[in-house]
């Protein structure tokens, strides 16, 4: 447990990458099974923990202290986990050293704990512990270590152990669970690749980058096929030796919500399309319709009934046992469209291509798109091979409206009025900083303008997440791998000089609850400041005008 | 006698009535009693002082031959009378030549700690409990978050660092008076034996003490040879805190930010200063020191200075010990 303590609070406090990337190998290369896997699990955000809140913690700390001695502690440091960690006094007749817990014995206790068993539990590992080590168990349980180390660092890191190409790691990464022994078996060539193993196993997905200023005039509009870009959620359907799965674009295994849709995934392959509501022959419903089939555990007849889902195709990555990734888009988009046909046309459908001459032309299927669920173009390169991740060249989107962002809810404040029990009132940021560091600024603030239900969740939410209080407002929990994605749709964005982002949105409204989103794929603060240089022109209009 | 008419606070500092004499007093005065050579404890300017031998070399190293118009050294342990007031300096394990100062009068014991410690330190005398009616102890982390670590841990994560990044130089951030030396022995202590290398703001002090037999090894000025930057690359370099800010930092290759102080166990506070790799190595007692310390003098009374006096108070409070706060001015913490 003292290495890991120690590799977190060297990571928080380093800045370059270069730093993290060594600090993390020489940590995998040094500790031992299963400490080393845990302790990556916890970074990549793979290690499933019971929360424990942190009102709990401070009941815990203060049956031991007199309260007044911790409140002089609490407002001296500002930092919950941190002060319990140092103030937690050592049981008496207590002997440290030889009986300090590892980080599987820690995970192992936090893990088989039942719910009402939790506190006292974590009490007991907080005993036992010594200081830096009780502050990396309080932040594994009440989430969020907050080291600035991405997932995808992490992996960098295991490649450079194993001098292996990362996207080797991306691959085998959603077939491996903790502590991960045969992975660092084979990194450290005492062990065969671990890939063979698992069927149906999810591929890393490829995502496309903004068409940014000036993009599209460096580039041929000959060597690109445009579709329609759909506004569901982007998944991967995958069948193979029998098993069969859908997963989220992160690689979630999301079949039990959707037995409609295994229940006709009776092909043998691989297939990346969009998940809608709707029958592809008649209709395609919105997003909305969309929302009552996520997020669910189990769902009824009722729900199937109405919100029947299917996905709307658009490539193809394995065809039985051919792995057809390498080959070129317009070949494998061949290959789909045979492929589909053979599909129940109620589940599966082929997302059409949409014909365009020259750049104005796409811009003007763009902006007057044929059907409302469509929220813009993509364009990729009619050549491109499948590729992990988000590589910059090959594949774009081209959003419809351009004024909305995806961004992560950072604070939540309690309504007024009719409203006042829920918190209704919202902060939110996006992502600024180098990669593996990157951190939230706050972008705006707006009102819920939706219905009670979706307010109940969020509410919910907040509540559940809450890692501060300051009066009516709540700080919540919200990094690379855990918090919730608001898109946000604005009038227009002014240059700032009060926040801290540089920018100011204009009327901002929350127009959608990304619960499919994950965190770490929010916008970028600079979306906003490439939009800032476009839109500066229409408000210097504005001000000529009034 | 009361104990607030043996001693009592003023403006100038802590005054004994009966014997007409200041402790570690702010402003210049006739007769001045000093626990140490910090320099808000040691000032410059005082008709007459009474010190260990250590701490006015320290003085005269600091401030200059003419610091004070006559010096008398104590020794540890011994007790003179100063107009029937019994003074006996004890060491107070803080820096070389620091002490705690005894004060007794027609039956009445006041101990004045001075800045205290009680984790071993090979460059100091450690420091002696001694029973009293009233301790007056310093408060510099007297909250429960102030937990210092073993220092041989502290030395130990500094070294796997310079082992970790041995193309970048460590610079290790520490008071120029007991902390510098304190950092350079511990490192001795855990067999470090390559040059260490200081810079000039440093060399008098680490002089001074190698010359009382401490032993701090081969260590050089950090200053850049014709070789250039490289030359430091995965070498150890210590330096008074405010010196990182300058140009002076700037010549050694991508360095690791490191500071010895007890400050450094709030991150928030490392996070501020850019440090990299926080050292906790403190020269003051942490909470369970203060705590133990006021129970083992057996004291009835604690005055509390010279810091977080609040929760300290409490603390006493709960535990059936009189406590106040002492309120002195004039002390900013050099040391730590
Ligand atoms: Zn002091
Ligand atoms: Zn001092």
């Amino acid at each position: 447990m003292r290495r890991f303590a120690e590799l977190l609070d060297r990571l928080v406090l380093t800045p370059s990458r270069n730093g993290k990337l060594t600090l993390l190998t020489d940590y995998f290369r040094n500790v031992e099974d299963p400490d080393r896997g845990l302790a990556l699990a916890a970074i990549t955000g793979d290690l499933s923990i019971a929360a424990v809140k942190p009102a709990m913690l401070r009941t815990l700390v203060t049956e031991r202290m007199d309260p007044v001695l911790f409140g002089y502690s609490y407002d001296y440091v500002g930092d919950l986990a941190e002060t319990v960690s140092l103030v937690w006094p050592e049981p008496p007749g207590h002997h440290a050293a030889n009986i300090r817990p590892t980080l599987a014995d820690v995970v192992g206790a936090l893990q088989s704990a039942s719910r009402s068993d939790g506190p006292r539990v974590l009490a007991r590992l907080l005993d036992r512990a010594d200081i830096s080590a009780r502050y990396a168990i309080i932040k594994l349980v009440t989430g969020g270590l907050r080291i600035g180390v991405s997932a995808r660092l992490a992996k960098q890191a295991l490649a450079d152990l194993g001098k292996v190409d990362v996207s080797e790691i991306e691959e085998l990464w959603h077939g491996l669970t903790p502590p991960y022994a045969d992975l660092f078996a084979w990194l450290e060539g005492k062990g065969p690749k671990p890939e063979t193993a698992a069927k149906a196993l999810f591929r890393p997905v490829m995502l496309a980058n903004p068409v940014g200023d000036g993009d599209l005039e460096r580039l041929d509009p000959a060597d690109y096929a445009a579709e329609w870009k759909w506004d569901g959620i982007r998944v991967q359907a995958v069948c193979e030796g029998g098993i069969r799965r859908l997963y989220s674009r992160t690689g979630d295994d999301i079949s039990p919500a959707f037995p409609d849709l295994v229940e006709a995934m009776t092909f043998e392959g691989v297939l990346d399309g969009e998940l809608l509501v709707g029958d592809p022959q008649r209709e395609t419903g919105t997003f909305s319709d969309l929302q009552q089939r996520l997020n669910r555990k189990t769902v009824s007849a009722k729900m199937l009934d109405r919100y029947p889902v299917f996905v709307r195709c658009y490539d193809l990555l394995q065809k039985g046992g051919e792995d057809v990734r390498a080959l070129p888009f317009l070949e494998r988009r061949a290959r789909l469209e045979n492929f589909v046909r053979r599909l129940d046309p109620a589940r599966f459908d082929l997302s059409p291509l949409a014909l365009f001459s020259d750049w104005p032309a796409l811009e003007e299927m763009r902006s007057n798109p044929p059907h409302p669920v469509i929220e813009g173009v993509m364009l990729k390169r009619r050549d491109s091979a499948y590729l992990a991740g988000r590589p910059k060249g090959p594949w774009f989107k081209w959003k419809r409206d351009p004024f909305t962002v995806d961004a992560v809810l950072m604070y939540a404040q309690r309504g007024h009025g009719k409203r006042s029990s829920f918190y209704s009132d919202y902060t939110f940021g996006v992502w600024a900083g180098p990669e593996g560091a990157e951190e939230l600024v706050p972008v705006g603030k707006a009102y819920f303008g939706f219905t009670d239900e979706e307010l109940r969740q969020i509410d919910k939410f907040v509540r559940d997440n809450t890692i501060e209080r300051f009066g009516p407002v709540r700080s919540v929990r919200a990094d690379r791998s855990h918090g919730l994605v608001l898109e946000v749709a604005f009038e227009g964005l002014n240059r700032s000089t009060r926040h801290k982002s540089g920018v100011a949105m204009r009327f901002p409204r929350i127009s959608r609850l990304r619960w499919d989103k994950p965190a770490g794929e929010a916008d970028r603060i600079e979306t906003l400041q490439a939009l800032l240089d476009r839109t500066i022109d229409y408000s210097e209009t504005e001000t000529r005008i009034s | 006698m009361r104990a607030s008419d043996l001693l009592c606070s003023r403006p100038e500092g802590l005054y004994c009535p009966p014997g007409d004499f200041f402790i570690d007093p702010v402003r210049p005065v006739a007769r001045a009693l000093i626990t140490h050579g910090h320099s808000d404890h040691a000032r410059p300017g005082h008709r007459a002082v009474l010190a260990t031998a250590e701490t006015l070399d320290i003085m005269e190293l600091r401030c200059g031959a003419d610091f004070a118009g006559s010096k008398q050294a104590m020794r540890l342990g011994e007790t003179i009378s100063l107009n029937d007031v019994k003074v006996t300096f004890q060491p107070a394990g803080h820096v070389l030549g620091s002490a705690q100062i005894c004060v007794e009068h027609r039956g009445m014991r006041i101990v004045a700690s001075g800045d205290y410690k009680r984790q071993p330190d090979a460059t100091c005398a450690p420091f002696i409990p001694i029973p009293c009616d009233v301790f007056i102890t310093e408060a510099t982390f007297g909250l429960p978050v102030f937990r210092h670590p073993h220092p041989a841990d502290e030395i130990a994560r500094l070294l796997k660092s310079v082992e970790q990044f041995p193309e970048r130089t460590h610079l290790v951030g520490a008071y120029a008076l007991g902390k510098a030396q304190r950092v350079i022995s511990l490192l001795r202590q855990a067999g470090y034996e390559r040059t260490i290398y200081i810079h000039g703001a440093l060399t008098k002090l680490c002089d001074y003490y190698q010359s009382r037999g401490i032993e701090l090894g081969d260590l050089q000025p950090a200053t850049v040879e014709a070789g250039g930057k490289e030359d430091f690359a995965g070498e150890i370099v210590v330096g008074p805190p405010a010196a990182f800010s300058d140009r002076w930092a700037r010549r050694f290759p991508d360095p690791v930010a490191c500071f010895a102080s007890g400050w450094m166990r709030i991150r928030q506070r490392a996070k501020q200063r850019g440090v990299e790799l926080p050292l906790i190595i403190s020269d003051h007692s942490d909470w369970d020191e203060l705590t133990e310390t006021i129970t083992e003098t057996g004291a009835g009374e604690v005055w509390v200075t010279h810091g977080r006096e609040e929760a300290l108070v409490r603390w006493c409070e709960l535990d059936g010990i009189a406590a106040r706060p002492l309120h002195l001015v004039g002390y900013e913490d050099e040391g730590d």
